[in-house]
């Protein structure tokens, strides 16, 4: 089975967020990138995919500063193939934009499935896997967290609000959004990683202009502004205890 | 490094001697089993250190690897202290034995946080290290970082994860800080520069990690002119003491209460205030038992009038781990399901037993651990938990910004 994932940077909120001097986006410039969750639980689910059936993975992603450190770990996590997207940064791109830059590396492929995290914190409009199985013309389902192969068929678990989950029954090739893989991302030693980063070559993919169809236009980012500040109550437990039941009453709660 | 490979089980042996450091010292084992009686998960530990050579030997390392009973392993380097054939059990078998199971992906998912936290984070909590430093803001007079101020100093103060940035520890370093600075040492931090020191990630196998977290901070350490390295964790204490310099890089290093007690002289006119309690004093595993280090928190303790020391059941080179050494801070929850009972309320109940008010650390795990089980264990809602510098500042009085 060949398995193509595809997978982004998007800030890591460890640090906090910026809004450039433009106003309609984020300062990335000193932003820390870390590989999207969900990218993360969609490499997982390729390797654990490929260790139950057999297969090859491909790790497919744009070339964002620490791109090379999340490969070389899903190498060592036992991807076979590494491919970075020169020239384009997913930071700077819309979902539109970017699935269009995965559509035509991943057509080349031929994949039976392609897996991608369901969502990333930074996707304004729509995710990357649903508009890949657009532009490729194959099906999506999206919010999985798990798969199984059985005669050429996948059968996927989708969760739906309200802890439902229904099995469905999907005809490769088609693309797989992951919410969470069947286990969380492994740990990979250091040693193995440092050993991957000798052993496995990223290859390099120049890609030319990305022609992609208008998504949104963003006149504003901003920062929640809160419209009510709270009212502390001061005074003793006693004092605020008969403040509160005040209050309480007021608006008919009591 | 790579995992042991061997197609029969027999050099399972054999590899291991070769992969352990001093390994050839396993062949001495006499099968006394006082390791596994002294260890203090022993009893849960399915394979404590005796049973582990004696696997070894029998060609049954295999089903070492397939249980996961080894993480319960506080690397408190208890067997190795009363080891009759003094065979590194701790440093060697047991944290090499850890990292078979790790490249193995034998770990259980708490650790694996932690683990990757110190990858990408450099620190443990998984915190911004852009705000490493900000533990000193509002100190006077200022802390000194050394990249900011590219001055000299007597004192590079090695600070470490907790210290820096668990809310409880950042206010023993606030209270270390002032007391540097009543003394008037020359010191300074590295701030953002400074990563996590690596030593309980070595002991909990993971040795890659070890040494770039350790690469990392030589790297920081030499763009810097300073004399001596003082750090507030006595793992940090023992990494840059025994394992840094391993890896080629050699500093003079003192914990902070060797630190304080060479100025004793000193810091005593300062002792103004009495703090009149019952003390007694927990040896932490890399302070004491594995580094001597048991006179200098001592003499700090009875240098404060009021105190009266007392001693615990466990003490100085018998002394009971607060259950967070070699990964063990970040198994809490494995630790509990495995054996229902926390070290940390063992060691709660030693110092009530000792009738003691206060309970005296020099670990930054310690003051988070204890405070915790001094919430749950009988009997210990009037024990205090504090760190020996802040009991040292209250002696100073709230004129020196003691409380």
């Amino acid at each position: 089975m060949n398995i193509a994932v595809v997978a982004k940077l998007v800030p890591d909120l460890v640090e906090e967020l910026s809004i450039d001097a433009s106003g309609a986006k984020l300062d990335t410039s000193f932003a820390r990138f870390i590989v999207s969750e969900s990218d993360d639980h969609a490499i997982e689910e390729g390797i654990l995919l490929k260790e139950r059936f057999g297969g090859q993975v491909t790790i497919i992603a744009p070339d964002d500063e620490g791109i090379d450190d999340v490969m070389y770990t899903a190498a060592a996590k036992g991807a076979d193939r590494l491919m970075k997207l020169k020239g384009i940064s997913a930071a700077e791109m819309s979902s539109h934009a970017l699935a269009r830059a995965f559509a035509d590396v991943v057509s080349e492929l031929k994949p039976d499935l392609v897996l991608a995290g369901v969502q990333a914190h930074n996707d304004l409009d729509g995710s990357v896997g649903s508009l890949l199985a657009g532009f490729l013309g194959m099906p999506y389902v999206g919010y999985v967290s798990g798969i199984s192969m059985q005669d050429g068929q996948a059968t996927v678990r989708k969760e739906y609000p309200a802890g439902l989950i229904a099995e469905l029954q999907v005809t490769p090739p088609a693309v797989v959004g992951i919410q969470a893989a069947e286990q969380p991302p492994r740990y990979v030693a250091v040693s193995k990683v440092r050993q991957a980063m000798k052993s496995s070559t990223i290859e390099e993919r120049a890609l030319t202009v990305v022609e992609a169809p208008a998504a949104q236009h963003i006149d504003r980012m901003f920062k929640p502004e809160p419209a009510q500040h709270a009212t502390m109550l001061a005074g003793t437990p006693d004092e605020i205890a008969s403040k509160l039941v005040e209050i309480l009453r007021e608006i008919g709660v009591i | 490094m790579s995992t042991v490979s061997a197609s029969r089980s027999q050099d399972y042996y054999e590899a291991m001697l070769k992969a352990t450091p001093s390994g050839e010292r396993l062949r001495l084992c006499l099968e006394c089993g006082t390791c596994s009686g002294i260890c203090p998960f022993g009893s849960v530990m399915v394979y404590p250190p005796s049973r582990l050579i004696a696997a070894l030997r029998a060609d049954r390392f295999a089903n070492v690897l397939k249980t996961d009973a080894l993480w319960m392993c506080v690397s408190c380097s208890a067997c190795t202290a009363f080891c009759p054939s003094q065979i590194p059990l701790t440093a060697g078998l047991m944290a090499r034995t850890k990292e078979e199971l790790l490249l193995r992906g034998n770990v259980p998912a708490e650790l694996q946080d932690a683990l990757a936290n110190s990858q990408r984070y450099g620190n443990v909590l998984g915190e911004s290290p852009r705000k490493r430093g900000d533990w000193i803001n509002g100190i006077v007079p200022e802390v000194k970082v050394l990249a900011k101020t590219r001055e000299p100093v007597d004192v590079l103060w090695f600070v470490g994860d907790y210290a820096s940035y668990h809310p409880r520890v950042r206010s023993t370093s606030r209270a270390l800080a002032a007391i540097m600075n009543l003394l008037g040492v020359s010191f300074g931090i590295l701030g953002p520069e400074e990563s996590s020191d690596g030593d309980s990630q070595r002991l909990a196998g993971e040795r890659g990690l070890f040494e770039m977290l350790a690469e990392k901070n030589g790297k920081a350490f030499s763009k810097y002119k300073f004399s001596t390295i003082v750090t507030t964790d006595p793992h940090a204490y023992n990494a840059l003491k025994t394992e840094y310099p391993r890896l080629g890089m050699t500093y003079p290093v003192q914990h902070y209460t060797e630190f304080l007690a060479d100025r004793l002289d000193q810091i005593r006119p300062l002792l103004k205030h009495e703090v009149k309690a019952k003390v007694t004093y927990h040896d932490a595993c890399y302070l004491g038992r594995v580094n001597g280090v048991f006179e200098q928190p001592r003499s700090l303790l009875r240098a404060i009038p009021g105190v009266e020391l007392v001693e615990m059941a466990h003490s100085h080179s018998n002394s009971l781990c607060c259950g967070g050494g070699g990964g063990g801070m970040w198994l809490d929850g494995f630790q509990w399901e495995k054996a229902h009972v926390r070290l940390s309320d063992l060691r709660v109940q030693e110092a009530i037993a000792a009738n003691a008010e206060i309970l005296a650390v020099g670990c930054p795990y310690e003051t988070p651990r204890f405070e915790d089980a001094a919430k749950t264990v009988p009997g210990a809602s009037g024990l205090h938990v504090k760190d020996i510098v802040e009991i040292l500042l209250e002696a100073m009085g709230p004129e020196r910004g003691g409380a």
